[in-house]
């Protein structure tokens, strides 16, 4: 074909749509991002926006996080204690979802009966609405919930209880049955929808990895007479390993801006913080726009380098092996 | 083989552990579909109340006590929490409001995607492998970025509470997973059948539309359910754009009906219900199609 001018022409009209969108949308709203954080204001129009430098990020980071009211926030560095839970989701994702996920993935790609059945029911959560789960949550962690409801039948309540009591320290309170309402358990109890909604995904993805694996390469180790785990730890799960990769990053960043759960589980998400929902909080309930936007700019650069350190990790991994 | 497999103990096991995985799978939505036709009385222990809240009492004046019965089947299976919620919450206009919003949102990603596919796989020209690595950026920008710049942008351009305010971030953030996906099916057509266009007469468009777009119906229905999930489920956008009933999403508008009814179990599980089994209903009768779609997005990433 020609390269006219009308071809040339041709090509960009192509691309227009999707470059209009991921500019307007994407790009652009990056560099704002980066702008608005190195100014402070709190007017939605921007007319009141002066800059100050790296101000907001030096606010972000230290022990004190102020609005115009005076102290909202007092004595905790709330960024750094969001930034620490994200990243606590995250490993737990990594060595806990992702294990599981990949030995029930093991199992059924093994040609196991009613394996679409399994496949289709351990998958379905990743299809309901977070906020669904997170207030089917909320009714089994309240006061008077499913958990501690199962726990009075079992008869051990009052010995969780203070077993819980007794390692509380952000309050003096004792622990009363509320699971979201102290520090040391809201996360962990915030962690547990997420694995019951995401290990399926997980599953799903490395599933249809490992029936990826040519046939031949298994019956060859087979007929070597190499044990089914022999199979998984020197064939499969090598062969596999990109999309372990794309799961551990999926698995981190998703820990990182993951906002959903903690804001429908918890009525006070200080119990929890994550990035997102200080963000949502700072922005939006007080205004504060650029001190906003320098999360969004952390989480941004956090994100890609998360991305690029786990597909190192996964390179250097692979040219050791060979 | 088969009857050899049947009598391993240890695939036994092997079940009886999948199948207590299924009982931790279903057994919430069990939960909630049981408690949604209940009243608080029933779950938590109290007295017999009929539908509009009266105690009944017994021939003898006495109220009668209920146990609790916080997991098992309704004794009074109470339906009429159901059309509380509906009206109290305006469930029927939310989901209507979410099918408008996802519908847009797919359309726009679709015809961006497939358009920008084609460009940088089947026209020629310098900088098309560049455009795809700039494009794949956005499977990692996380949509807080656009947060703030984009509240901004809409609340000036005066587009805060309307369809668009959603409609053009969901395309946007749909897209670059859009374009991979296309990518893989549009690499699958073979290239004479451009030449042969091409001779026929056809130009880059006619190609397009009579040759590339009428094969990528498989791409279509993949792109489609990954972006109609990523649309259909988005909270943060959806709460920070709109503020009005009028133009609320399912996700917040279920978010709002707890507001109203905090305490009441039945009509926050009728709620709750309410919005789960369309998606349970269309996963159904699609699975398949669904699962490939998350694993066709995954797996050529």
């Amino acid at each position: 074909m020609k390269r006219t001018f009308s071809y040339k022409l041709s090509i960009f009209i192509f691309l227009l749509p999707a470059l209009i969108l991921f500019l307007g949308i994407l790009i652009a709203p990056i560099v704002m991002s980066v702008i608005y954080s190195l100014n402070d204001f709190k007017a939605i129009s921007g007319a009141d926006m002066n800059f100050v430098g790296l101000k907001n990020y030096i606010e972000l980071f230290s022990p004190q996080l102020v609005n115009e009211k005076g102290a909202l926030y007092t004595n905790v560095n709330y960024m750094g204690d969001a930034l620490v839970n994200s990243l606590i989701l995250g490993f737990f994702s990594v060595f806990i979802q992702l294990p599981i996920a990949l030995s029930i993935a093991l199992k059924l790609s093994k040609g196991i009966r009613g394996e679409r059945a399994y496949l289709s029911i351990f998958f379905m959560p990743v299809l309901i609405s977070t906020v669904i789960i997170g207030r089917l949550w909320m009714n089994i962690y309240e006061t008077n919930g499913l958990l501690n409801s199962a726990l009075d039948a079992l008869g051990i309540k009052n010995q969780v209880f203070s077993w819980i009591s007794a390692r509380i320290t952000s309050t003096k309170m004792p622990f009363q049955g509320g699971w979201t309402g102290y520090k040391e358990t809201a996360l962990f109890a915030a962690f547990i929808p997420i694995l019951w909604q995401y290990v399926g995904y997980h599953m799903l993805l490395m599933y249809a990895g490992i029936k990826g694996v040519p046939m031949d390469l298994l019956e060859a180790a087979q007929l070597d007479g190499c044990t089914e785990g022999q199979v998984n730890r020197h064939i499969v799960i090598p062969y596999i390993k990109p999309i372990l990769k794309v799961c551990v990053i999926f698995a981190v960043t998703g820990s990182l801006k993951s906002f959903d759960l903690i804001y429908t589980l918890m009525k006070d998400t200080r119990r929890a913080e994550l990035p997102s929902t200080l963000m949502y909080k700072l922005t939006f309930l007080n205004n504060r726009y650029g001190l906003g936007s320098a999360i969004a700019v952390v989480l941004i650069i956090l994100c890609f380098a998360f991305a690029m350190l786990i597909s190192l990790a996964f390179r250097d991994k692979g040219e050791k092996v060979s | 083989m088969n009857d050899q497999r049947k009598f391993k103990p240890s695939l036994i096991l092997v079940h009886a552990l999948l199948i207590i995985l299924v009982v931790i799978n279903l057994f919430p939505l069990y939960w909630m579909m049981t408690f949604s036709l209940k009243d608080n009385d029933e779950i938590f222990g109290g007295y017999l109340k009929d539908s509009e809240g009266k105690v009944i009492l017994d021939e003898n004046g006495e109220k009668i006590t209920v146990e609790r019965n916080m997991i098992g089947l309704p004794r009074t299976w109470r339906w009429n929490n159901y059309p509380r919620a509906l009206n109290t919450g305006n469930m029927g206009r939310y989901f209507l409001n979410s099918l408008i919003v996802s519908a847009s949102a797919i359309i726009i990603t679709l015809i961006a995607a497939f358009m920008a596919t084609y460009a940088m796989t089947r026209l020629v020209w310098k900088g098309r492998k560049l455009m795809n690595k700039f494009f794949m950026l956005g499977l990692t920008i996380p949509i807080h970025a656009a947060l703030v710049p984009v509240f901004m942008i809409l609340s000036r351009m005066k587009l805060l509470d309307t369809y668009v305010a959603l409609i053009i971030p969901y395309a946007a953030f749909s897209l670059s997973m859009g374009i991979l996906i296309s990518i893989g099916f549009m690499g699958d057509i073979p290239y004479d059948l451009d030449e042969a266009a091409f001779l026929d007469g056809c130009g880059v468009w006619g190609i397009f539309f009579r040759v590339i777009v009428p094969l990528m119906m498989p791409a279509t229905a993949t792109v489609g359910i990954y972006a109609f999930l990523q649309c259909w489920n988005e909270l943060l956008f959806a709460t920070i754009f709109v503020s009005k009933g009028m133009y609320m999403t399912l996700p917040v508008g279920v978010q709002q009906l707890f507001g109203q009814y905090t305490t009441d179990w039945g009509p926050i599980g009728a709620a709750l219900a309410i919005a789960t089994i369309p998606t349970m209903i269309v996963y159904a009768l699609l699975s398949k199609r669904i699962q490939a779609g998350f694993i066709a997005g995954a797996v050529k990433g």
